[in-house]
């Protein structure tokens, strides 16, 4: 808070005094001041909208302050683009990769740059590319294309091409967001081999097992505002983190009640499908839920969960095998036979698929509902009774807008997905499909979002919650299956068979393709 | 004010900043914004005017006399605005899904054939009362139209054939097609026109009434702008009011969520080209038992399918809209004549298109102008 300080401190890399942006209808950073040290990880934590985006594009020249100061080694710098800005030393990786897909990874970075002038002499800088890599762990093959590359490679790229510019200071935007466990201890090892070599790190989260495990310390933004200037994260425990981003404690542990299965409601049997790109994504999957249960599909992105959800809800062709909704068979007949059979829905992409952004939270409540009374009447659709549903539902589900004409796209990500889920439930479903639905959002719309899915288990209906985040469920689901490659790897009870402290372990070996029955056969063999 | 050069020379300079709107704007700013582009848009065309060495408060005076000065004109205003107005509804709805038809034009051309088929082929008797003519060839009009949208819609719905082009191809095959019966079928003495229809089958004017109120002699304003306005009407219901239409507009939003609602996009698709086809077809009927009264190439296929494109753009793709639109161009059409039969008031139409289009920037971003300190 002390922006009158003039003698620049030596241990700083980047200093930032006073920062105000400012975005119609929202003051995104008030008066923010932000210090960066050689040689340290840094966490920015904050919600969803409290700014930490906003402040590091001001700091990757991206954005320009109203007011205040970047100090970069005690000097004042202007920024006026993200050129400016690596020209400093400031390089920052974004959440949305930037890469040219068709073009090899040395291409990639040095797509832009003034050298090689005329002739590409692309071996050299395979070379170069690569030792660059060794030095701080990123291994990826300078010579394979974008595309062949998975999600954390990708990544690695991004970070190769700004290091590559000879960025000191390097920030990562929700890295974690797109990558799988193992993926995520390879990045920590990487950006701690950087601050090991001088460089520094800022990484921005909402995570706070993550900042708490890799930075040193640890600033907080709350509404545009610091609520902590980098206190050291050994010396703050997770909860207080909680309470300086959220201004609440916010409760981990999820109550509920006793599981009372039914029967069963949805039935997967032996699917095969196929993806986008015509490869197979499931390879004869079988898993059921039962009225009353919250059954999770663990796993790494990209093993089928989307696909196994299309599938569910008529949106992709079953090659083999079939799914019962009720005893209903609801595999490769149309979307709209299932919505009638009385399944649920809350898909992975919530503005593309989930909602349509410049429709009215009215048009958006009533995607399912138009085609019966009492909204529609012999073809014509009774916008009185769909407006009064819309501002139940916004009562209902503390949707905050200020009216229901306003356009789904002006919503936050918590805020949409209430409408999502408040068109879903308000269907009264007896089955419901969840993939990632709480992806992206803020520790408070996290915990509403739980809530509805307990509410929903309660109410006797089966939920079937695809998810990446292992604690979200260990605390929500009866069930875990496990996915891998398309195949389920094994299904644990939780708090049943496998000991608690085993479960994650286990569940974590499942998750990269050993089966459950091969990790019990090791398991007795060891102790042997 | 500086030069560019002082922004990198890192001086006190004016920046201009573009941001986009995070609230939705008030109601009246799109009507503010249009207001002004019309109005930035008469500056411009005024300074052309007097380049040309005209005087502009003349012209314009001149202009609005000619288009809305009086009964006679407003009526020959109206009458251009109407088969503009269908055009244009026609456009609108296809739009609305984002199916870029660009054939309203050839379907306008099958309009007015499925019209004029009921009286020369002769399907009707031409001494058939005109209660029984109009509605007829209203339903094969229509059905031509809406064949001529089927066309496009089918191969895009089964095979992904791109709209734009096959609509665009469609209007020169519909060209063809009624030239091959202007010039060889039912060509009337070797001219390019058939022979003029019955007069029971012309669509009513105000004139026709002008021994009862006197004060219609000589007005051409026709029985096509109640259907106009009426297909306006119906089409607005339609679109806002409707299951249908709630479809319609949800596809056009996003696809992917009409999909996961359950909605048949391949059925919508051909349902939505035909309706549009079908609303050009009644323009061409419109227009050829309203205005010309025999098929012939020039006054039929003069445009206003092309004309519509813009004018349902410009409107926002509102069907009620559209008729005060619809009636602007018309106007602007119609006085253009009276300056110079081509140029510069082409050209003032040109600007008054730009300057409202341009102007839809200023509703999805802000812009700025502020001193900063570099």
């Amino acid at each position: 808070m002390n922006t009158s300080k003039t003698a620049p401190d030596p241990s700083l890399v980047v200093e930032m005094r006073g920062i105000v942006k400012r975005f119609p209808g929202v003051l995104a950073n008030d008066h923010v001041d932000f210090e960066l040290r050689h040689g340290e990880i840094h966490g920015l934590l904050g919600e969803n909208g409290a700014g930490k985006s906003t402040l590091m594009n001001v700091l990757a020249g991206m954005y320009r302050q109203e007011a205040g100061i970047i100090l970069v080694n005690g000097e004042p710098k202007n920024f006026s683009s993200p050129r400016d800005a690596i020209n400093f030393g400031i390089g920052m990786v974004h959440q949305h990769f930037m890469l040219v897909p068709s073009q090899t990874v040395t291409e990639n970075v040095l797509l832009g740059l003034d050298d090689p002038r005329f002739f590409l002499r692309l071996p050299d800088y395979d070379l170069k590319i690569a030792e660059l890599g060794e030095r701080f762990g990123l291994k990826v093959d300078p010579r394979a294309k974008i595309w062949q590359l998975s999600v954390g490679e990708q990544q690695r790229v991004e970070i190769l091409k700004m290091l590559y510019r000879g960025v000191d200071v390097l920030i990562m935007d929700e890295p974690t967001a797109v990558l799988a466990p193992q993926e995520i201890e390879g990045l920590f090892v990487t950006l701690r081999a950087m601050v090991a070599q001088g460089k520094s790190v800022i990484f921005i989260s909402h995570k706070l097992q993550e900042v708490s495990a890799i930075a040193d310390r640890v600033t907080v933004l709350r509404r545009g505002v610091v609520t902590a200037a980098g206190v050291a994260s050994k010396g703050v425990s997770r909860q207080e983190l909680a309470r300086l981003m959220v201004g609440r404690d916010v409760i981990f542990a999820v109550d509920k009640k006793p599981c009372q299965p039914g029967e069963i409601v949805l039935d997967v049997r032996d699917v095969h499908a196929d993806n986008d790109k015509g490869l197979p994504a499931l390879r004869g999957l079988s898993l059921n839920v039962r009225a009353g249960e919250i059954v999770g599909l663990a796993g790494v992105a990209g093993n089928g969960q989307s696909e196994l959800s299309q599938v569910i809800s008529g949106m992709r062709e079953c090659k083999q095998g079939k799914v019962t909704l009720g005893g209903d068979t609801v595999s490769n007949r149309t979307t709209l036979f299932g919505i009638q059979h009385g399944m649920a829905y809350v898909p992975e992409d919530r503005t593309h698929v989930g909602s349509a952004p410049n429709l009215s939270i009215t048009d958006n409540v009533i995607m399912k509902k138009y085609r019966k009374a009492p909204i529609s009447n012999r073809g014509l659709l009774d916008m009185k009774v769909a407006a009064k549903l819309a501002n139940e539902l916004k009562q209902a589900y503390d949707i905050v807008v200020p009216n229901v004409s306003t356009p789904v796209r002006l919503l936050s990500g918590g805020n949409l997905q209430r409408v999502i889920l408040a068109r879903e439930i308000s269907g009264l479903p007896s089955f419901m499909v969840a993939v990632q639905p709480t992806r992206g959002l803020d520790v408070g719309a996290i915990e509403g979002v739980h809530r509805l899915l307990l509410s929903q288990r309660e109410a006797g209906a089966a939920v079937l919650l695809v998810s990446e985040e292992l604690e979200e469920l260990l605390s929500l689901s009866d069930r875990v299956y496990v996915i891998y490659e398309g195949k389920i790897m094994g299904e644990v009870a939780i708090g049943g068979e496998v000991p608690d402290e085993n479960l994650v372990e286990t569940i974590g070996q499942m998750m990269t393709g050993t089966p459950l029955e091969q990790i019990r056969k090791e398991g007795v063999a060891s102790h042997d | 004010m500086t030069e560019s050069t002082s922004l990198q020379k890192k001086r006190a300079a004016w920046r201009i900043r573009i941001e986009p709107h995070l609230n939705e704007p008030p109601p009246w700013y799109p009507v503010l914004v249009s207001i002004g582009a019309l109005i930035i848009a008469l500056i411009l065309g005024g300074i052309l005017i007097l380049v040309a060495g005209g005087d502009p408060i003349r012209s314009y005076q001149h202009i609005a006399k000619a288009a809305f000065g009086n009964v006679g004109v407003l009526s020959d205003t109206i009458v251009k605005a109407t088969p503009i107005l269908l055009a244009a509804l026609a456009c609108s709805v296809a739009f609305r899904m984002k199916l870029w038809n660009i054939g309203a034009e050839g379907q306008f051309i099958m309009g007015a054939f499925g019209a004029s088929a009921i009286i020369l082929t002769p399907i009707l008797p031409a001494e058939t009362p005109r209660w029984i003519f109009i509605p007829v060839m209203m339903m094969a009009g229509m059905a031509a139209g809406a064949v001529w949208g089927f066309i496009p819609g089918y191969l895009k719905a089964k095979f992904n054939v791109n709209e734009i082009i096959s609509t665009l191809m469609l209007n020169y095959v519909a060209i063809a097609w009624i030239n091959f019966w202007i010039f060889g079928v039912w060509t009337e003495g070797g001219f390019q026109m058939t022979a003029k229809f019955p007069e029971n089958s012309w669509l009513p004017r105000l004139l026709d009434y002008a021994e009862t109120f006197p004060v219609f002699r000589g007005l051409t304003t026709h029985f096509g702008l109640v259907i106009g306005i009426l297909a306006a009407i119906v089409l607005w219901l339609i679109v806002y009011r409707s299951r249908w239409g709630y479809e319609i507009r949800l596809i056009g939003d996003n696809p992917h969520a009409a999909q996961y609602a359950g909605i048949n996009i391949m059925r919508n698709t051909i349902w939505v080209m035909m309706l549009s086809g079908a609303l050009a077809g009644l323009g061409g009927m419109s227009e050829v038992t309203g205005v010309v009264h025999r098929l012939q190439t020039s006054p039929v296929a003069a445009g206003y399918g092309f004309t519509g494109i813009i004018v349902a753009w410009l409107a926002k793709l509102n069907p009620l809209v559209i008729i005060l639109v619809s009636i602007l161009f018309g106007g602007l059409i119609l006085a253009g004549r009276e300056i110079q039969p081509s140029g510069v008031p082409k050209m003032i139409q040109g600007i008054i298109l730009v300057c409202l289009i341009a102007s839809d920037f200023l509703l999805r971003y802000r812009i700025s102008i502020e001193r900063g300190e570099e």
